[in-house]
């Protein structure tokens, strides 16, 4: 494998990134849950860094983080969600679901671990410098621009939930 | 002619007697009742004096009237065939036929129908229910006559059947008594077994001739003599009505019924049991006398079963107690002898002897009813005694009567009872000489009973009790005058039949048994085996003839000589002979042979065996038994089987089809889809686990690969 | 050892599980929602590290979905608002009406 970061900075946030996680998953109060996992992203956004995507690392910085959770926060202030009665965490089968994602998480890394050998060295080297231009380049260009009509859906389909999220929240008159 | 051509009122001047009984009798005084039935027998019975005068001055060989059409059309339809092939119409009519042989009857019925009606003026003066008896009387003689008158065998049946319900309605007369009813009931019964043979009798000769006519079935008969002779159907026909014979005139195996009809008024035993109704079997066979000779068979067992009657009869009379009941076995005896006759052959000689043991036997049962009459109703010989000198012309009426039954030279016993001992022993060149044993032994104790009778009631010491001695007196002039003319006419009637030999014997010489010539018209059947009355033998026979005529009237003799030993005696108590000699034969005689238990058991069903029953009614139950548990059983065992298999098929559908495979797949269906609902829960949670579990599936399936 | 493209799908894979248990196990809606959003957080990992290797093909990809990701949490959570008028509780446990 060639060597992509260094080890201390992944494993670093990697950690921040689980523990927090599983913080977000086993706190009660929701407010506590957002902050877990704004704390995620954040870190998430530094792996994306070491991986060649400053691009994505902003994106997820400022469209989850800074959008998306802080629209959560919002949510919940308003609808005054600490007030709320709530006399158990988990539902009746947390323990039935546990196990079966325990499970699945057993598969997984070990569909990972075994099956990474027949994936394919490296095919294409990235730059570092240039990652944005190269992404409006795919996105936009003119000799490569594969992804134009797709960007164009996204932003119908961006449209379409800021209606959806008008007519779904808005008061019955 | 106006008497001839009128002949069929006859019969119902009476008729009109009875109507008027059944309609006004109960409001009418004694005196109009007399004058209305006794007068209109009386007139019936001058009318057939004259019509007989008529025909027979008229020169017919025979007088055939048809009044109307009875049954059947006439005029071609009602067809059927007949046994060769021919078709006859079923058509019967109600006329009268008058040939000689009717004429004697028709003399006689009303002659002494008459002397009855009279007598019983006298005898029934201080019963009930008189103009009952009378319209009876007069019933019964309405319906003799259309037997006698009829032209064909259907018409003849009306009749029959008609006696035999007069019969019944007189017998229970005192029908107060259970034992006069049940004797009613027994005639009539018995009758009735013998009305089925002339039913079946009277159809076995249409399918034979097509026709019921006598007349014709006569002239066919002749005619067809040839091929008829001795085939299975005539021998049938005649059997049949000879059990009808049995059954009226009372012989051997139906004649239980005659002594029982002793419970009826004398008159009425006279009338009918003596003179009349039991006379209707011989007339009957008489008059099919064409068939008779074409069935020999019939003929053998018409004679052996007549004979047989005969001495049966004579013996239980031996001992008999009763009066009348020694006068009834007497009948029942007599009556063998003019079957024995018509038996052999000797139709002439039966008749004859019907002719003159009508009177005898009429003047015996009205003495005896005197008698009764003097010893106020008591009829138990062993209670009389001495009556000689109290009641002189009742005595003297009965031992005529009696001289004449036992066949005492001079008298009309004597002549017809020879004749037909004569015709026993020569008929047929012998063929029935042992009947003529049979019937000689008859006479002998026929004779012997008779006086017995004579010396128990009218000689010895009297043995009846002082109230009885007391009103002993002699009967009213109704009741005697017939009693004399009855003598009389005992007498001289027998000088009507004087068979040749005897006349040659006394020197009479000329025409001679005029009976039998007059009657020869009747019974002219060309036969092979001819019926040929042995008298028209020559010398030869004669010889054999004159020791039997001797033999017949030493047995008479006999008879008197011994009754008089055993029973003219002095003494309150009467010895029987016989029961000092045998005690066993005696007692056996006395319970008349014990045959009416035997018909108990075997036919009235009331003797059991254990819970079973005897005779013709137990086959009856065992049959019913048979019916009921095994047919019916097997009936039942088909319903249960049905049912089992009904219930074992209502199982399968039930278990196996609406369980199994109706229901089944509902219920798997129904079992398993409950845990598949369980996947719906509506929970979005769950939801995603199921989605989660699936993934992981997937997963484990291609790690595993 | 030299980390490698491994390691970052093993992270992407247990982040991704950690949040399926939040999806699974939770009753509050809100936390629902956004495991979900670490769920498609821990996908944009995954496909980032394959983009490493392979191409930006994959950071494009990542792009469209984090765009549709925010579509989805704001039309969710406008049905959570339409939910928690009508039915005054964020339990998704009561939420049982498609139930027959």
């Amino acid at each position: 494998m060639t060597p992509i970061a260094t080890p201390f900075f992944f494993y670093f946030l990697a950690g921040i990134a689980v523990i927090s996680a599983i913080v977000m998953v086993t706190k009660v109060s929701p407010v506590h849950s957002a902050l877990a996992l704004i704390v995620t992203l954040l870190a998430c956004a530094g792996l994306y860094l070491m991986l060649y995507a400053p691009f994505m690392a902003g994106v997820q910085i400022v469209l989850y983080a800074g959008g998306i959770l802080v629209m959560f926060l919002f949510v919940m202030m308003l609808v005054n969600i600490e007030h709320l009665y709530v006399e158990k965490m988990l539902n009746r089968q947390w323990k039935f679901g546990l196990a079966a994602t325990l499970i699945m998480a057993v598969l997984m890394l070990g569909a990972l671990i075994d099956g990474f050998r027949s994936l394919p060295q490296q095919l294409v080297e990235i730059s570092e410098q240039n990652n944005v231009q190269q992404i409006g380049q795919l996105l936009y260009g003119s000799k490569g621009g594969y992804y134009m009509f797709p960007f164009e859906i996204a932003s119908i389909l961006l449209l379409v939930a800021v209606v959806g999220a008008v007519v779904m929240a808005k008061r019955r008159v | 002619m106006f008497f001839l051509e009128n002949i069929w009122m006859v019969p119902l001047m009476p008729a009109a007697g009875a109507a008027t009984m059944l309609l006004f009798g109960r409001r009418l005084a004694k005196p109009a009742i007399n004058a209305v039935c006794v007068g209109l027998v009386a007139l019936s019975f001058l009318w057939s004096v004259i019509g007989v005068l008529q025909f027979t001055g008229s020169g017919m060989p025979r007088y055939e009237h048809v009044l109307y059409t009875w049954l059947g059309s006439g005029d071609g339809q009602m067809l059927f065939t007949i046994h060769n092939g021919a078709t006859a119409e079923f058509v019967v009519n109600a006329g009268v036929l008058l040939d000689p042989l009717s004429c004697v009857w028709l003399l006689f019925v009303t002659g002494v129908g008459m002397l009855i009606h009279i007598y019983s003026m006298g005898y029934m003066a201080h019963e009930g229910g008189y103009y009952r008896f009378f319209g009876y009387l007069n019933l019964f003689m309405f319906s003799m006559l259309t037997l006698i008158l009829a032209n064909n065998y259907l018409l003849m049946f009306v009749g029959w059947e008609g006696v035999g319900l007069c019969s019944y309605l007189l017998i229970g007369f005192y029908f107060h008594k259970h034992s006069a009813s049940t004797a009613a009931n027994k005639a009539f019964i018995t009758n009735r077994i013998g009305d089925a043979g002339v039913i079946l009798g009277s159809l076995t000769v249409f399918w034979l001739f097509g026709t019921f006519d006598f007349t014709r079935v006569t002239d066919l008969a002749r005619q067809h003599s040839a091929t008829l002779m001795g085939t299975g159907m005539v021998t049938a026909a005649t059997l049949l009505l000879f059990v009808g014979a049995c059954g009226k005139s009372a012989q051997l195996p139906l004649y239980v019924w005659l002594p029982d009809a002793m419970e009826g008024p004398t008159p009425v035993s006279a009338l009918i049991h003596a003179a009349t109704m039991v006379t209707a079997g011989v007339y009957m066979v008489a008059r099919s006398n064409a068939l008779f000779v074409l069935a020999p068979e019939s003929m053998r067992v018409v004679a052996v079963v007549g004979a047989l009657t005969a001495i049966f009869a004579a013996s239980i009379g031996l001992v008999q107690n009763d009066i009348k009941r020694v006068l009834a076995y007497s009948t029942i005896s007599q009556l063998g002898y003019m079957f024995l006759a018509l038996g052999v052959g000797a139709f002439a000689a039966g008749v004859f002897h019907v002719f003159t043991h009508a009177f005898f036997k009429a003047l015996l049962f009205l003495g005896s009813g005197s008698v009764i009459h003097a010893m106020s109703g008591q009829q138990d010989m062993r209670g009389m005694g001495a009556l000689r000198t109290k009641i002189p012309i009742t005595y003297k009426a009965m031992l005529v009567g009696t001289l004449a039954i036992a066949g005492v030279p001079g008298l009309a016993g004597f002549f017809s009872k020879d004749e037909i001992l004569w015709q026993a022993w020569s008929a047929h060149s012998g063929e029935f000489r042992i009947l003529w044993y049979v019937a000689f032994a008859t006479a002998l104790m026929t004779s012997f009973y008779m006086f017995r009778l004579i010396f128990l009631t009218f000689f010895g010491s009297p043995r009846m009790t002082h109230e009885e001695e007391h009103h002993l007196h002699e009967s009213p002039r109704s009741m005697t005058v017939p009693l004399m003319v009855l003598a009389v006419c005992s007498i001289f009637a027998g000088y009507l039949g004087v068979s040749p030999s005897i006349a040659r014997f006394v020197g009479l010489h000329g025409e001679t048994n005029r009976f039998e010539h007059f009657l020869a018209p009747v019974f002219a059947n060309h036969v092979e085996e001819a019926v040929a009355p042995a008298e028209e033998k020559d010398e030869e026979g004669s010889a054999s003839e004159y020791l039997l005529m001797g033999l017949s009237v030493a047995a008479a003799g006999a008879g008197w000589w011994l009754a008089r030993r055993a029973y003219a005696v002095e003494g309150k108590q009467v010895h029987e002979p016989i029961n000092a000699f045998a005690p066993p034969v005696y007692r056996t005689l006395l319970n008349k042979y014990y045959v009416d238990e035997l018909y108990d058991v075997a036919f009235s069903g009331r003797a059991t065996v254990g819970g079973a029953r005897l005779g013709a009614i137990g086959a009856g139950e065992a049959l019913w038994k048979v019916d009921a548990n095994v047919i019916d059983g097997g009936v039942n065992a088909t319903g249960w089987t049905t049912r089992a298999f009904g219930w074992f098929s209502s199982w399968w559908d039930r278990w196996i089809i609406d369980g199994l495979c109706v229901n089944g797949p509902a219920v798997i269906t129904e079992r398993l889809s409950k845990p598949m609902r369980l996947l719906q829960a509506g929970l979005l949670q769950w939801y995603a686990l199921v989605m989660v579990i699936g993934v992981a599936g997937l997963l484990w399936y291609y790690v595993l690969r | 050892m030299q980390i490698g493209m491994l390691h970052y799908l093993i992270v992407a894979a247990l982040l991704f599980v950690i949040g399926m248990v939040g999806v699974i196990t939770r009753r509050n809606v809100v936390i629902i929602f956004m495991s979900i959003e670490l769920m498609l957080s821990a996908v944009n990992l995954n496909l980032l590290a394959f983009s490493r290797m392979y191409g930006l093909h994959g950071q494009v990809f990542a792009l469209f979905i984090a765009a549709d990701a925010a579509a989805e949490a704001a039309v969710g959570l406008g049905i959570l608002i339409a939910f928690f008028r009508n039915r005054a509780t964020v339990n998704v446990d009561e939420v049982d009406l498609l139930k027959w």
